[in-house]
């Protein structure tokens, strides 16, 4: 069991003679952890109460970096090949299952589910990765073509990446701490946009381990920016936001009051595309509507003749 | 030397105008309880009353339009809806010439234009669509996918019959009836269509047409009773629209303004560029959203393609658009005009350096000659806003790199050109723009089978193509990809 996982409250000596070392749960922007600018966190509970660790409690400033960095990172995960985003993406699905006991742990304390689901969730998250990190190559041919236009032209459409995308991880339920999480954000990414996600609020640590495997992966520092904290506080910026491309509203469909209606109305503003996808069961076939909403299509009339 | 041209005015004769036109509801034209006059923009003579739909009217064309949904068209089968499709677009071949000078008489566009472009590309736009309403199972969308249900459609002024084919042939071919809304200032094609319907024996309430003012819309698009949004016009608009549907959750599309960049590198053509550069900008007027409005030319050619440009810009004719050798006709009304005329002061004022067309303008009716300000900067309200007329901004480059920059340096993502000699070169910089067409070595080519739309501000959703289909399908959840 690795040392990350987060301790009872109790604080007590991890076994007999060391005292052992916690972690601290920090944001992940643009490659870096850095804690949230305005110095705030808040605490982690188990579904029974029990303190699981302080997260980091992101601010207005740190979406607006975490943005930033994400379009940083545009260009280049954008115009790497699509071989090389697959190769890129398959290698993080390696590294999950090598943290496959330390994720299932944080599963287990987060959702209080029994190991054995926990492990079903993780293996779950693992093939999901990997099956998205196989479309990489294969979107633009499902999704492009050529058309038989009336004239000397070669004219064909092409998919190409929303840009910045937000996205708003899903707060609870079956499956989500994890599972849902790789299924909101893999998606995102695998087009060649670039993500900034806000995890979920009660079970924000697998997807801080989640960023910690994407930083010794060899995906480039900003492509995904994951920020902890409260998403009716950090998730407004983000849908007003001009520099944002598209907000995936997931984790904010069940939020108290119209914040999803709100935030929808609030992404108007720079004509965001939106995604209001039903509430998803993540252990279904997750389809394509997910990953293709992030994709525009761009069509070029190239000149034929002698 | 200078040619002259004998007047050659297309007949009016074939168009036979009434003195008041109903709305299209129900396979049936009926009085509404107001009327509003369009005009002929070239002469501002009164050419009809037009019916001025309600909040009342909506309702009736949307009931209508569901009636027709749940018991007729969405239980045809598709080869079935195909055949009607083949039929109006048989019957917009036939009736062509009297099509196009009902557009040019509304619109102002001159004749050469509706002839060879609006009228041919919607009938084309008709049967392309056709043929999918029995394929749809193979269109890449699942194996059956559904229609949407009702359909409500706000189109623009500047191409007023292209648009209504646009909005109405994909939506008919997937299943769905709709009421759509057409310009204020062009309604007049939008009712003919609806005789069209009449004539091709379409079932009552599959396609209704609401004439009104932006209150009609309003009405329209924020109806209960419809499943879908489709509108192209302003950004501002459709900011609004898209505010209004992310709280009902209508599936919705737009398509919005634009400040395409019509970039010219070095080793282009001269004068196949400056055929593009006036096609880009003049073309009907420059009431296009995917005008070539930003000229982007490289550095080093600059002088060069800017005199070439000046000179090609003198020779355009400017008058009647119903002469046949008329270039550039009316602007489509005084507010589009007063906007046009505010948008090139402010250029002045700025600093930027104005040269016109030497062209006589007439006394009567709406009118613009072409424009292009140099010394451009990027700051300047001609290179960001929307002009929607006839008016060229320049701006130089030294740099491919420098080129990618500028012309991305916009919230619109609609369009974009490149002229040059080099493959290669095209399809690096199209890679790069962030524009939902790309136009290399042509502008403002259109075809029923290229989809149409635009990145950022411009929009969302495709138009045309298989891709445009997406639009009108249920393909089994609520995303608004």
């Amino acid at each position: 069991m690795s040392a990350a996982a987060a301790m009872p409250e109790s604080g007590a000596p991890d076994g007999a003679d060391r005292l052992a070392v916690r972690k601290t749960y920090k944001l992940y922007i643009g490659g870096a952890f850095p804690r949230s600018e305005s110095g705030r966190s808040y605490v982690v509970r188990d579904p029974a109460g029990g303190f699981l660790a302080n997260a980091a409690l992101a601010s207005r400033k740190d979406a607006r970096d975490a943005v930033v960095a994400a379009r940083k990172a545009f260009a280049g995960w954008s115009g790497a090949t699509a071989y090389n985003r697959g190769q890129v993406l398959y290698r993080v699905a390696e590294l999950l299952e090598g943290r496959r006991a330390q994720f299932a742990e944080e599963v287990r304390l987060t959702s209080g589910a029994p190991l054995r689901e926990a492990l079903e969730e993780v293996d779950a998250a693992v093939d999901r990765w990997v099956w998205y990190a196989g479309w990489a190559d294969k979107i633009a041919q499902v999704r492009g073509g050529a058309n038989p236009v009336a004239g000397p032209y070669f004219n064909f459409s092409l998919p190409e990446p929303a840009g910045v995308v937000a996205v708003l991880a899903p707060q609870d339920g079956p499956g989500s701490a994890l599972l849902g999480l790789v299924s909101v954000l893999a998606p995102a990414i695998v087009g060649g946009s670039t993500a900034v996600v806000v995890a979920s609020e009660r079970h924000p640590l697998p997807a801080v381990t989640l960023s910690e495997v994407l930083a010794t992966s060899d995906v480039p520092g900003g492509v995904v920016n994951v920020l902890t904290g409260r998403v009716a506080e950090i998730a407004p910026w983000l849908a007003s936001h001009m520099d944002v491309n598209a907000i995936d509203l997931a984790g904010a469909l069940g939020a108290p009051g119209a914040l999803a209606d709100d935030l929808a109305v609030a992404a108007a503003e720079n004509l965001k595309r939106v995604l209001r996808l039903p509430a998803a069961d993540w252990a279904a076939d997750p389809g394509v509507e997910r990953m293709f909403g992030y994709l525009e299509t761009k069509t070029v009339w190239h000149p034929m003749g002698t | 030397m200078r040619f002259e041209y004998a007047p050659a005015p297309e007949s009016r004769s074939v168009v036979s105008l009434r003195d008041c036109y109903g709305l299209f509801i129900n396979g049936e034209f009926v009085d509404g309880n107001s009327a509003f006059k369009t005009i002929s923009p070239a002469t501002e003579e009164v050419l009809a009353e037009v019916a001025h739909a309600g909040p009342e009217d909506v309702d009736r064309a949307v009931a209508a339009a569901r009636r027709a949904y749940e018991r007729v068209w969405s239980a045809l089968p598709g080869r079935e809806r195909g055949k009607y499709l083949f039929r109006i677009a048989r019957i917009i071949q036939e009736r062509a010439r009297e099509l196009a000078v009902l557009e040019t008489l509304d619109n102002g566009k001159p004749i050469r234009e509706s002839r060879d472009v609006d009228v041919p590309l919607a009938a084309a736009h008709f049967f392309y669509h056709a043929g999918w309403a029995d394929k749809l199972g193979y269109a890449g969308f699942g194996p059956s996918p559904r229609p949407l249900g009702v359909a409500g459609q706000v189109i623009p002024w500047n191409f007023p019959l292209l648009m209504l084919a646009w909005k109405i042939a994909p939506a008919l071919a997937c299943g769905n009836t709709v009421v759509l809304k057409p310009a204020e200032t062009t309604p007049l094609t939008a009712l003919l269509f609806a005789e069209i319907c009449q004539q091709a024996g379409l079932p009552p309430g599959v396609v209704n047409i609401v004439t009104g003012d932006g209150s009609t819309g309003q009405a329209l698009v924020a109806h209960p009773g419809i499943d879908k949004v489709a509108f192209t016009g302003s950004t501002e608009v459709g900011k609004e629209i898209a505010r209004v549907c992310a709280v009902s959750g209508k599936r919705l599309t737009l398509e919005l303004g634009g400040k395409a960049a019509n970039v010219v590198f070095d080793d282009a053509p001269v004068d196949q560029a400056v055929e593009g550069i006036v096609n880009g900008i003049f073309f009907n007027q420059g009431h296009v959203c995917c005008a070539g409005s930003r000229l982007l030319v490289q550095e080093s050619v600059a002088g060069e393609v800017l005199d070439a440009l000046k000179r090609r810009m003198a020779t355009l004719r400017l008058g009647d658009p119903l002469d046949k050798n008329t270039d550039v006709g009316a602007i489509n009304s005084r507010a589009q005009l007063d906007k046009i005329t505010e948008l090139a002061s402010s250029g002045d004022a700025e600093g930027a350096q104005r040269w016109s067309a030497p062209c006589p303008l007439p006394d009567r009716g709406f009118w613009f000659p072409p424009t292009v300000f140099t010394g451009v900067s990027q700051a300047h309200r001609i290179a960001r806003e929307e002009i929607f007329g006839p008016v060229l901004s320049v701006l130089t480059f030294r740099t491919p790199a420098e080129a990618v920059e500028k012309a991305n340096n916009t919230p619109y993502g609609l369009s974009a050109g490149v002229w040059t000699e080099k493959g290669s070169l095209i399809l690096w910089l199209a890679s790069r723009l962030r524009a939902g067409v790309v136009w290399a070595n042509t502008f403002n080519r259109f075809d029923p089978s290229s989809p149409f739309g635009g990145y950022k501000e411009s929009g969302f959703g495709r138009e045309g193509g298989r891709h445009g289909l997406e639009a009108y399908l249920d393909v089994g959840g609520g995303g608004d990809a």
